[in-house]
Protein backbone atom coordinates (compact mmCIF):
# COMPACT_ATOMS: atom_id res chain seq x y z
CA UNK A 1 0.00 0.00 0.00
CA UNK A 2 1.22 3.53 -0.81
CA UNK A 3 1.37 6.35 1.67
CA UNK A 4 -1.90 7.03 3.43
CA UNK A 5 -2.86 10.55 4.56
CA UNK A 6 -5.77 11.93 6.55
CA UNK A 7 -7.01 15.48 7.12
CA UNK A 8 -7.02 16.58 10.76
CA UNK A 9 -8.56 19.80 12.07
CA UNK A 10 -7.72 20.84 15.61
CA UNK A 11 -6.78 23.73 17.83
CA UNK A 12 -3.08 24.15 18.57
CA UNK A 13 -2.13 26.59 21.31
CA UNK A 14 -5.31 28.60 20.74
CA UNK A 15 -5.19 28.64 16.95
CA UNK A 16 -7.43 26.54 14.66
CA UNK A 17 -5.27 24.58 12.25
CA UNK A 18 -5.66 21.83 9.68
CA UNK A 19 -3.13 19.46 8.29
CA UNK A 20 -2.87 16.49 5.95
CA UNK A 21 -1.02 14.02 8.07
CA UNK A 22 0.61 10.67 7.42
CA UNK A 23 -1.47 8.10 9.34
CA UNK A 24 1.75 6.53 10.66
CA UNK A 25 2.79 9.73 12.46
CA UNK A 26 2.68 10.08 16.22
CA UNK A 27 1.43 13.37 17.64
CA UNK A 28 5.07 14.10 18.57
CA UNK A 29 6.05 13.68 14.90
CA UNK A 30 3.34 16.05 13.72
CA UNK A 31 3.95 18.73 16.36
CA UNK A 32 7.71 18.75 15.79
CA UNK A 33 7.89 18.30 12.03
CA UNK A 34 4.83 20.18 10.80
CA UNK A 35 4.63 22.93 13.43
CA UNK A 36 8.19 23.16 14.81
CA UNK A 37 6.93 22.69 18.36
CA UNK A 38 10.36 21.53 19.47
CA UNK A 39 9.50 21.73 23.17
CA UNK A 40 7.88 18.34 22.56
CA UNK A 41 10.87 16.06 23.09
CA UNK A 42 11.51 12.60 21.74
CA UNK A 43 12.81 10.61 24.69
CA UNK A 44 11.89 6.96 25.11
CA UNK A 45 9.00 7.05 22.59
CA UNK A 46 7.23 4.27 24.51
CA UNK A 47 5.31 6.19 27.15
CA UNK A 48 7.74 5.92 30.03
CA UNK A 49 9.67 9.18 30.39
CA UNK A 50 7.10 11.96 29.85
CA UNK A 51 9.46 14.18 27.80
CA UNK A 52 6.82 14.42 25.04
CA UNK A 53 3.93 15.45 27.32
CA UNK A 54 1.31 17.84 25.93
CA UNK A 55 -2.18 18.79 27.13
CA UNK A 56 -5.10 17.44 25.12
CA UNK A 57 -8.46 18.93 26.15
CA UNK A 58 -6.78 19.90 29.44
CA UNK A 59 -5.33 16.49 30.32
CA UNK A 60 -1.67 15.42 30.10
CA UNK A 61 -0.81 12.81 27.46
CA UNK A 62 2.40 11.30 26.18
CA UNK A 63 2.30 12.50 22.56
CA UNK A 64 4.73 9.75 21.48
CA UNK A 65 2.05 7.07 21.96
CA UNK A 66 -0.81 9.15 20.58
CA UNK A 67 -1.55 8.98 16.87
CA UNK A 68 -1.48 12.33 15.06
CA UNK A 69 -4.80 11.54 13.36
CA UNK A 70 -6.46 11.42 16.80
CA UNK A 71 -5.79 15.18 17.19
CA UNK A 72 -8.90 15.78 15.07
CA UNK A 73 -11.38 17.98 16.97
CA UNK A 74 -9.10 18.37 20.02
CA UNK A 75 -7.53 21.34 21.80
CA UNK A 76 -3.81 20.75 22.09
CA UNK A 77 -1.36 22.80 24.16
CA UNK A 78 2.41 22.64 24.18
CA UNK A 79 4.97 24.54 26.25
CA UNK A 80 5.14 27.19 23.50
CA UNK A 81 1.65 28.36 24.56
CA UNK A 82 2.99 29.56 27.91
CA UNK A 83 5.16 32.37 26.56
CA UNK A 84 3.76 35.89 26.86
CA UNK A 85 3.39 38.19 23.79
CA UNK A 86 6.94 39.52 24.19
CA UNK A 87 8.46 36.18 25.04
CA UNK A 88 7.91 36.53 28.80
CA UNK A 89 8.17 33.33 30.82
CA UNK A 90 5.16 32.01 32.73
CA UNK A 91 5.33 31.84 36.55
CA UNK A 92 5.93 28.08 36.48
CA UNK A 93 8.80 28.44 34.01
CA UNK A 94 10.39 31.17 36.15
CA UNK A 95 9.97 28.96 39.24
CA UNK A 96 11.88 26.13 37.51
CA UNK A 97 14.75 28.57 36.89
CA UNK A 98 14.66 30.08 40.39
CA UNK A 99 14.65 26.69 42.09
CA UNK A 100 17.37 25.21 39.84
CA UNK A 101 14.86 22.60 38.72
CA UNK A 102 16.58 22.47 35.31
CA UNK A 103 19.97 21.12 34.37
CA UNK A 104 20.10 19.75 30.84
CA UNK A 105 16.47 20.76 30.33
CA UNK A 106 15.37 17.76 28.30
CA UNK A 107 12.66 16.69 30.75
CA UNK A 108 11.57 20.25 31.56
CA UNK A 109 8.84 20.98 28.96
CA UNK A 110 7.12 17.71 29.85
CA UNK A 111 7.29 18.36 33.59
CA UNK A 112 5.98 21.87 33.05
CA UNK A 113 3.00 20.72 30.98
CA UNK A 114 1.97 18.24 33.69
CA UNK A 115 2.46 21.07 36.20
CA UNK A 116 0.14 23.28 34.15
CA UNK A 117 -2.62 20.67 34.49
CA UNK A 118 -1.93 20.44 38.24
CA UNK A 119 -1.89 24.22 38.73
CA UNK A 120 -4.97 24.90 36.62
CA UNK A 121 -7.03 22.48 38.73
CA UNK A 122 -6.88 25.21 41.40
CA UNK A 123 -6.46 22.57 44.11
CA UNK A 124 -4.00 22.45 46.98
CA UNK A 125 -2.07 19.20 46.90
CA UNK A 126 0.09 17.56 49.56
CA UNK A 127 3.71 16.69 48.77
CA UNK A 128 2.75 13.04 48.37
CA UNK A 129 0.01 13.95 45.89
CA UNK A 130 2.34 16.19 43.91
CA UNK A 131 4.90 13.39 43.68
CA UNK A 132 2.22 11.03 42.39
CA UNK A 133 0.92 13.60 39.89
CA UNK A 134 4.45 14.10 38.54
CA UNK A 135 5.42 10.42 38.60
CA UNK A 136 4.95 10.04 34.85
CA UNK A 137 8.21 11.91 34.20
CA UNK A 138 11.83 10.88 34.45
CA UNK A 139 14.66 13.34 35.10
CA UNK A 140 18.23 12.11 34.92
CA UNK A 141 19.81 15.30 36.27
CA UNK A 142 18.09 17.15 39.08
CA UNK A 143 17.08 14.47 41.56
CA UNK A 144 13.47 15.74 41.51
CA UNK A 145 13.52 17.70 44.79
CA UNK A 146 13.89 21.08 43.11
CA UNK A 147 11.20 20.22 40.58
CA UNK A 148 8.71 19.38 43.31
CA UNK A 149 9.65 22.61 45.09
CA UNK A 150 9.16 24.72 41.94
CA UNK A 151 5.68 23.31 41.39
CA UNK A 152 4.76 23.60 45.05
CA UNK A 153 5.93 27.20 45.25
CA UNK A 154 3.92 28.17 42.17
CA UNK A 155 0.89 26.29 43.50
CA UNK A 156 0.92 28.30 46.74
CA UNK A 157 1.56 31.55 44.89
CA UNK A 158 -1.43 30.98 42.62
CA UNK A 159 -3.59 29.99 45.59
CA UNK A 160 -2.55 33.24 47.29
CA UNK A 161 -1.29 31.31 50.30
CA UNK A 162 1.94 31.19 52.24
CA UNK A 163 4.01 28.09 51.43
CA UNK A 164 4.43 26.00 54.62
CA UNK A 165 8.01 25.73 55.95
CA UNK A 166 9.74 22.49 54.93
CA UNK B 1 6.53 7.22 12.44
CA UNK B 2 5.00 3.91 13.28
CA UNK B 3 5.63 0.90 11.08
CA UNK B 4 2.01 0.50 9.98
CA UNK B 5 0.63 -1.12 6.85
CA UNK B 6 -2.78 0.56 6.82
CA UNK B 7 -5.08 2.50 9.10
CA UNK B 8 -8.88 2.40 9.34
CA UNK B 9 -10.88 4.79 11.54
CA UNK B 10 -14.20 3.47 12.88
CA UNK B 11 -17.05 5.96 12.70
CA UNK B 12 -19.52 3.91 14.76
CA UNK B 13 -19.63 0.53 16.50
CA UNK B 14 -21.41 -0.87 13.43
CA UNK B 15 -18.68 0.53 11.19
CA UNK B 16 -16.00 -1.01 13.43
CA UNK B 17 -17.66 -4.41 13.01
CA UNK B 18 -17.76 -3.97 9.21
CA UNK B 19 -14.08 -3.00 9.22
CA UNK B 20 -13.27 -6.07 11.34
CA UNK B 21 -15.06 -8.33 8.88
CA UNK B 22 -13.43 -6.65 5.87
CA UNK B 23 -9.92 -6.73 7.40
CA UNK B 24 -9.73 -9.82 9.60
CA UNK B 25 -5.92 -9.52 9.94
CA UNK B 26 -6.05 -5.98 11.31
CA UNK B 27 -5.44 -5.24 14.99
CA UNK B 28 -7.90 -3.18 17.02
CA UNK B 29 -6.42 -0.09 18.63
CA UNK B 30 -8.17 1.68 21.51
CA UNK B 31 -5.86 3.96 23.57
CA UNK B 32 -2.85 2.25 22.01
CA UNK B 33 -0.72 2.11 25.16
CA UNK B 34 -0.10 -1.59 24.55
CA UNK B 35 -0.47 -1.69 20.76
CA UNK B 36 1.76 1.29 19.88
CA UNK B 37 4.49 0.21 22.31
CA UNK B 38 4.45 -3.27 20.78
CA UNK B 39 4.67 -1.74 17.30
CA UNK B 40 7.78 0.15 18.39
CA UNK B 41 9.23 -3.01 19.90
CA UNK B 42 8.67 -4.79 16.61
CA UNK B 43 6.17 -7.30 17.99
CA UNK B 44 3.37 -5.74 16.00
CA UNK B 45 5.48 -4.06 13.32
CA UNK B 46 3.88 -3.68 9.90
CA UNK B 47 0.32 -4.43 11.03
CA UNK B 48 -2.96 -2.95 9.83
CA UNK B 49 -4.87 -1.03 12.50
CA UNK B 50 -8.59 -0.55 13.06
CA UNK B 51 -8.95 2.38 15.43
CA UNK B 52 -11.97 2.62 17.73
CA UNK B 53 -10.43 5.55 19.65
CA UNK B 54 -12.77 8.19 18.22
CA UNK B 55 -15.96 6.38 19.31
CA UNK B 56 -17.05 8.65 22.18
CA UNK B 57 -20.23 6.57 22.55
CA UNK B 58 -18.03 3.93 24.22
CA UNK B 59 -16.85 6.38 26.92
CA UNK B 60 -18.40 6.97 30.31
CA UNK B 61 -19.98 5.25 33.30
CA UNK B 62 -23.76 4.94 33.74
CA UNK B 63 -26.34 2.85 35.58
CA UNK B 64 -28.49 1.00 33.03
CA UNK B 65 -32.19 -0.05 33.20
CA UNK B 66 -31.28 -3.29 35.00
CA UNK B 67 -29.28 -1.25 37.54
CA UNK B 68 -25.97 -2.63 36.29
CA UNK B 69 -23.01 -0.27 36.47
CA UNK B 70 -22.08 0.11 32.81
CA UNK B 71 -18.51 1.16 32.01
CA UNK B 72 -17.95 1.92 28.32
CA UNK B 73 -14.91 0.04 27.05
CA UNK B 74 -13.08 3.21 26.01
CA UNK B 75 -13.38 4.89 29.41
CA UNK B 76 -9.90 5.91 30.52
CA UNK B 77 -8.49 4.93 33.90
CA UNK B 78 -8.46 8.53 35.16
CA UNK B 79 -12.10 9.00 34.21
CA UNK B 80 -13.05 5.80 36.04
CA UNK B 81 -11.26 6.98 39.19
CA UNK B 82 -12.95 10.40 39.08
CA UNK B 83 -16.43 9.05 38.32
CA UNK B 84 -19.05 9.54 41.09
CA UNK B 85 -20.88 6.24 40.31
CA UNK B 86 -17.63 4.32 40.67
CA UNK B 87 -16.75 6.19 43.85
CA UNK B 88 -20.11 5.41 45.38
CA UNK B 89 -20.54 1.73 44.47
CA UNK B 90 -17.18 0.22 43.53
CA UNK B 91 -14.56 2.61 44.78
CA UNK B 92 -11.93 -0.15 44.80
CA UNK B 93 -11.99 -0.27 40.99
CA UNK B 94 -11.19 3.44 40.80
CA UNK B 95 -8.38 2.92 43.31
CA UNK B 96 -7.00 -0.08 41.43
CA UNK B 97 -6.79 1.67 38.08
CA UNK B 98 -5.28 4.72 39.78
CA UNK B 99 -2.19 2.52 40.26
CA UNK B 100 -1.65 1.88 36.54
CA UNK B 101 1.57 3.36 35.10
CA UNK B 102 1.70 7.13 35.68
CA UNK B 103 -0.79 9.98 35.19
CA UNK B 104 -0.36 10.23 31.40
CA UNK B 105 -0.86 6.46 30.98
CA UNK B 106 -4.01 6.69 33.08
CA UNK B 107 -5.34 9.38 30.72
CA UNK B 108 -4.85 7.23 27.61
CA UNK B 109 -5.23 3.63 28.84
CA UNK B 110 -8.75 2.18 28.64
CA UNK B 111 -10.48 -0.49 30.67
CA UNK B 112 -11.34 -2.29 27.42
CA UNK B 113 -7.66 -2.49 26.49
CA UNK B 114 -6.73 -3.58 29.99
CA UNK B 115 -9.03 -6.61 29.72
CA UNK B 116 -8.78 -7.41 25.99
CA UNK B 117 -5.00 -7.74 26.31
CA UNK B 118 -5.64 -10.85 28.45
CA UNK B 119 -2.72 -9.94 30.71
CA UNK B 120 -2.72 -11.41 34.23
CA UNK B 121 -0.95 -8.40 35.77
CA UNK B 122 -3.47 -5.86 34.41
CA UNK B 123 -4.43 -3.66 37.35
CA UNK B 124 -8.18 -3.77 36.70
CA UNK B 125 -8.32 -7.53 36.16
CA UNK B 126 -8.36 -8.94 39.68
CA UNK B 127 -10.97 -6.45 40.86
CA UNK B 128 -13.20 -7.15 37.84
CA UNK B 129 -12.91 -10.89 38.58
CA UNK B 130 -13.62 -10.38 42.27
CA UNK B 131 -16.78 -8.40 41.43
CA UNK B 132 -17.93 -10.92 38.79
CA UNK B 133 -18.00 -8.37 35.99
CA UNK B 134 -19.84 -9.12 32.77
CA UNK B 135 -18.07 -8.43 29.47
CA UNK B 136 -20.21 -7.08 26.64
CA UNK B 137 -19.11 -7.81 23.09
CA UNK B 138 -20.82 -6.46 20.00
CA UNK B 139 -20.43 -8.20 16.68
CA UNK B 140 -22.16 -9.13 13.42
CA UNK B 141 -24.66 -11.31 15.30
CA UNK B 142 -25.50 -8.63 17.84
CA UNK B 143 -24.58 -8.27 21.51
CA UNK B 144 -23.11 -11.08 23.59
CA UNK B 145 -22.59 -10.87 27.36
CA UNK B 146 -20.32 -13.28 29.21
CA UNK B 147 -18.88 -13.56 32.72
CA UNK B 148 -15.35 -12.19 32.87
CA UNK B 149 -13.91 -15.55 33.96
CA UNK B 150 -15.09 -17.05 30.67
CA UNK B 151 -13.72 -14.11 28.70
CA UNK B 152 -10.13 -15.03 29.64
CA UNK B 153 -9.20 -18.19 27.71
CA UNK B 154 -5.48 -18.41 28.46
CA UNK B 155 -2.50 -16.09 28.93
CA UNK B 156 -2.99 -13.13 26.58
CA UNK B 157 -5.93 -14.76 24.78
CA UNK B 158 -9.53 -13.65 25.32
CA UNK B 159 -12.82 -14.67 23.77
CA UNK B 160 -13.28 -12.04 21.06
CA UNK B 161 -14.83 -13.62 17.98
CA UNK B 162 -14.88 -12.73 14.31
CA UNK B 163 -16.06 -9.18 13.75
CA UNK B 164 -16.51 -8.42 17.44
CA UNK B 165 -15.31 -5.59 19.65
CA UNK B 166 -15.72 -5.22 23.38
CA UNK B 167 -18.25 -2.45 24.04
CA UNK B 168 -18.74 -2.41 27.82
CA UNK B 169 -17.99 -3.92 31.19
CA UNK B 170 -20.97 -4.35 33.50
CA UNK B 171 -21.14 -4.84 37.25
CA UNK B 172 -24.53 -6.33 38.23
CA UNK B 173 -26.43 -4.88 41.18
CA UNK B 174 -26.33 -8.18 43.10
CA UNK B 175 -22.57 -7.90 42.89
CA UNK B 176 -22.09 -4.32 44.12
CA UNK B 177 -24.96 -3.86 46.59
CA UNK B 178 -23.72 -3.47 50.20
CA UNK B 179 -20.30 -4.63 49.06
CA UNK B 180 -16.96 -3.05 49.95
CA UNK B 181 -13.56 -3.95 48.63
CA UNK B 182 -9.86 -3.24 48.69
CA UNK B 183 -6.99 -3.82 46.23
CA UNK B 184 -3.27 -4.15 46.85
CA UNK B 185 -0.75 -3.91 44.03
CA UNK B 186 2.65 -5.22 45.04
CA UNK B 187 5.39 -3.87 42.78
CA UNK B 188 9.00 -2.74 43.08
CA UNK B 189 8.24 0.97 42.75
CA UNK B 190 5.15 3.14 43.20
CA UNK B 191 4.85 4.40 39.63
CA UNK B 192 5.40 2.90 36.19
CA UNK B 193 5.84 -0.68 37.31
CA UNK B 194 3.92 -3.84 36.55
CA UNK B 195 2.39 -5.74 39.48
CA UNK B 196 4.36 -8.64 40.97
CA UNK B 197 1.11 -9.51 42.70
CA UNK B 198 -2.36 -8.00 42.55
CA UNK B 199 -4.94 -8.95 45.19
CA UNK B 200 -8.55 -7.76 45.29
CA UNK B 201 -10.97 -8.71 48.06
CA UNK B 202 -14.54 -7.60 48.70
CA UNK B 203 -16.98 -8.39 51.48
CA UNK B 204 -20.68 -8.16 52.19
CA UNK B 205 -21.41 -8.48 55.90
CA UNK B 206 -24.60 -9.66 57.63
CA UNK B 207 -26.97 -6.95 58.84
CA UNK B 208 -25.46 -6.92 62.35
CA UNK B 209 -22.02 -6.83 60.67
CA UNK B 210 -20.81 -9.81 62.71
CA UNK B 211 -20.79 -12.48 60.00
CA UNK B 212 -19.17 -12.74 56.56
CA UNK B 213 -22.19 -13.00 54.30
CA UNK B 214 -20.17 -13.09 51.06
CA UNK B 215 -16.44 -12.75 50.51
CA UNK B 216 -14.79 -12.79 47.09
CA UNK B 217 -11.06 -12.92 46.46
CA UNK B 218 -9.20 -12.65 43.17
CA UNK B 219 -5.57 -12.40 42.16
CA UNK B 220 -3.58 -11.18 39.22
CA UNK B 221 -0.11 -12.64 38.56
CA UNK B 222 -0.87 -15.72 40.67
CA UNK B 223 -1.41 -17.75 37.50
CA UNK B 224 -1.44 -17.26 33.69
CA UNK B 225 -4.81 -15.47 33.89
CA UNK B 226 -6.47 -13.57 36.75
CA UNK B 227 -8.23 -16.01 39.10
CA UNK B 228 -10.79 -16.32 41.89
CA UNK B 229 -10.16 -18.39 45.03
CA UNK B 230 -13.10 -20.81 45.45
CA UNK B 231 -11.70 -22.79 48.41
CA UNK B 232 -10.79 -19.67 50.32
CA UNK B 233 -14.20 -18.12 49.70
CA UNK B 234 -16.09 -21.30 50.72
CA UNK B 235 -14.03 -21.41 53.91
CA UNK B 236 -14.84 -17.88 55.08
CA UNK B 237 -18.45 -17.45 53.93
CA UNK B 238 -20.86 -17.71 56.88
CA UNK B 239 -18.06 -17.42 59.45
CA UNK B 240 -17.84 -14.81 62.17
CA UNK B 241 -15.87 -11.63 61.62
CA UNK B 242 -12.85 -12.32 63.85
CA UNK B 243 -9.09 -11.91 63.45
CA UNK B 244 -8.67 -15.64 63.93
CA UNK B 245 -10.91 -16.41 60.97
CA UNK B 246 -9.11 -13.77 58.91
CA UNK B 247 -5.70 -15.33 59.64
CA UNK B 248 -6.96 -18.76 58.61
CA UNK B 249 -8.60 -17.26 55.50
CA UNK B 250 -5.34 -15.66 54.39
CA UNK B 251 -3.41 -18.94 54.74
CA UNK B 252 -6.12 -20.73 52.78
CA UNK B 253 -5.35 -18.81 49.57
CA UNK B 254 -2.27 -21.00 49.08
CA UNK B 255 -4.65 -23.85 48.20
CA UNK B 256 -6.11 -21.79 45.37
CA UNK B 257 -3.22 -19.98 43.73
CA UNK B 258 -0.19 -21.21 41.88
CA UNK B 259 2.41 -18.44 41.47
CA UNK B 260 5.62 -19.17 39.62
CA UNK B 261 9.31 -18.48 40.00
CA UNK B 262 10.54 -15.76 37.67
CA UNK B 263 13.23 -13.11 37.45
CA UNK B 264 10.76 -10.66 38.94
CA UNK B 265 10.16 -12.63 42.15
CA UNK B 266 10.51 -16.13 43.58
CA UNK B 267 7.54 -18.39 44.20
CA UNK B 268 8.16 -18.15 47.96
CA UNK B 269 8.07 -14.36 47.90
CA UNK B 270 4.94 -14.36 45.77
CA UNK B 271 3.19 -16.76 48.17
CA UNK B 272 4.17 -14.62 51.13
CA UNK B 273 2.92 -11.47 49.43
CA UNK B 274 -0.33 -13.20 48.41
CA UNK B 275 -1.13 -14.27 51.98
CA UNK B 276 -0.23 -10.91 53.50
CA UNK B 277 -2.18 -9.00 50.82
CA UNK B 278 -5.29 -11.16 51.35
CA UNK B 279 -5.15 -10.40 55.05
CA UNK B 280 -4.68 -6.66 54.64
CA UNK B 281 -7.34 -6.47 51.93
CA UNK B 282 -10.00 -8.26 53.95
CA UNK B 283 -9.27 -6.20 57.08
CA UNK B 284 -9.64 -2.99 55.09
CA UNK B 285 -12.79 -4.29 53.37
CA UNK B 286 -14.37 -5.15 56.74
CA UNK B 287 -13.61 -1.64 57.98
CA UNK B 288 -15.15 -0.09 54.89
CA UNK B 289 -18.24 -2.28 55.36
CA UNK B 290 -18.63 -0.87 58.86
CA UNK B 291 -17.53 -4.06 60.65
CA UNK B 292 -15.34 -4.18 63.75
CA UNK B 293 -12.24 -6.23 64.47
C1 LIG C 1 4.63 3.11 30.39
C2 LIG C 1 3.48 2.15 30.54
C3 LIG C 1 3.14 1.70 31.82
C4 LIG C 1 2.08 0.81 31.99
N1 LIG C 1 1.76 0.41 33.26
C5 LIG C 1 0.71 -0.42 33.46
C6 LIG C 1 0.33 -0.81 34.79
O1 LIG C 1 0.93 -0.40 35.78
N2 LIG C 1 -0.73 -1.64 34.93
C7 LIG C 1 -1.44 -2.10 33.87
O2 LIG C 1 -2.40 -2.84 34.07
N3 LIG C 1 -1.10 -1.76 32.60
C8 LIG C 1 -0.05 -0.93 32.37
N4 LIG C 1 0.31 -0.57 31.09
C9 LIG C 1 -0.36 -1.21 29.94
C10 LIG C 1 -1.54 -0.46 29.30
O3 LIG C 1 -1.52 0.90 29.58
C11 LIG C 1 -2.89 -1.00 29.75
O4 LIG C 1 -2.97 -2.38 29.52
C12 LIG C 1 -4.08 -0.31 29.06
O5 LIG C 1 -5.26 -0.65 29.72
C13 LIG C 1 -4.24 -0.65 27.61
O6 LIG C 1 -5.39 0.04 27.14
P1 LIG C 1 -5.36 0.73 25.70
O7 LIG C 1 -6.70 1.29 25.46
O8 LIG C 1 -4.22 1.65 25.61
O9 LIG C 1 -5.14 -0.58 24.83
P2 LIG C 1 -4.62 -0.83 23.35
O10 LIG C 1 -3.14 -0.78 23.32
O11 LIG C 1 -5.34 0.03 22.39
O12 LIG C 1 -5.12 -2.34 23.17
C14 LIG C 1 -4.69 -3.40 23.98
C15 LIG C 1 -5.19 -4.73 23.41
O13 LIG C 1 -6.59 -4.86 23.55
C16 LIG C 1 -7.25 -4.90 22.27
N5 LIG C 1 -8.41 -4.05 22.44
C17 LIG C 1 -8.43 -2.82 23.06
N6 LIG C 1 -9.69 -2.36 23.16
C18 LIG C 1 -10.49 -3.29 22.59
C19 LIG C 1 -11.92 -3.40 22.43
N7 LIG C 1 -12.76 -2.45 22.89
N8 LIG C 1 -12.42 -4.51 21.81
C20 LIG C 1 -11.56 -5.48 21.39
N9 LIG C 1 -10.23 -5.45 21.53
C21 LIG C 1 -9.69 -4.36 22.14
C22 LIG C 1 -6.22 -4.44 21.27
O14 LIG C 1 -6.41 -5.05 20.03
C23 LIG C 1 -4.92 -4.90 21.92
O15 LIG C 1 -4.70 -6.24 21.69
C24 LIG C 1 1.36 0.34 30.87
C25 LIG C 1 1.70 0.80 29.59
C26 LIG C 1 2.74 1.71 29.42
C27 LIG C 1 3.08 2.20 28.05
S1 LIG D 1 9.09 10.18 24.66
FE1 LIG D 1 7.01 9.97 25.11
S2 LIG D 1 7.05 9.19 27.11
FE2 LIG D 1 9.13 9.17 26.58
S1 LIG E 1 17.14 18.31 33.69
FE1 LIG E 1 18.16 16.79 32.56
S2 LIG E 1 16.69 15.20 32.47
FE2 LIG E 1 15.79 16.57 33.81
Amino acid sequence: MGKQYKLVRYNLNGKDVEQMVDVRASLTDMLRNDYRMTSVKKGCEVGECGACTVLINGEAFNSCIYLAVWADGKKIRTLESLLGPNGELADIQQAFIDEAAIQCGFCTPGFIMSSVEILESGKEYTDAELRKLLSGHLCRCTGYENIIRAVKKTMYKRLGKEMPQE
Amino acid sequence: MYDMKAYYESESVQHAIELRLAHPEAHIIAGGSDVLVQMREGKRAGVELISIFMLDELRGVTIDEEENIRIGSLTSFSHITKNPIIQQYINVLGEAVDQVGGPQIRNIGTIGGNTCNGVTSADSASTLHAWEAIVELTGPKGVRRIPIKDFYLKAKVVDIREGEIQTAILIPKASYENTYGYYIKYAMRNALDIATNGCSVNVRLSEDKKTFDRVRVAYGVAGPVPMRCPNTEAFINGKEVTMENIEAFAQKVLEDINPRDSWRASKALRQHVAVESAKRCIIESVKRAGGEL
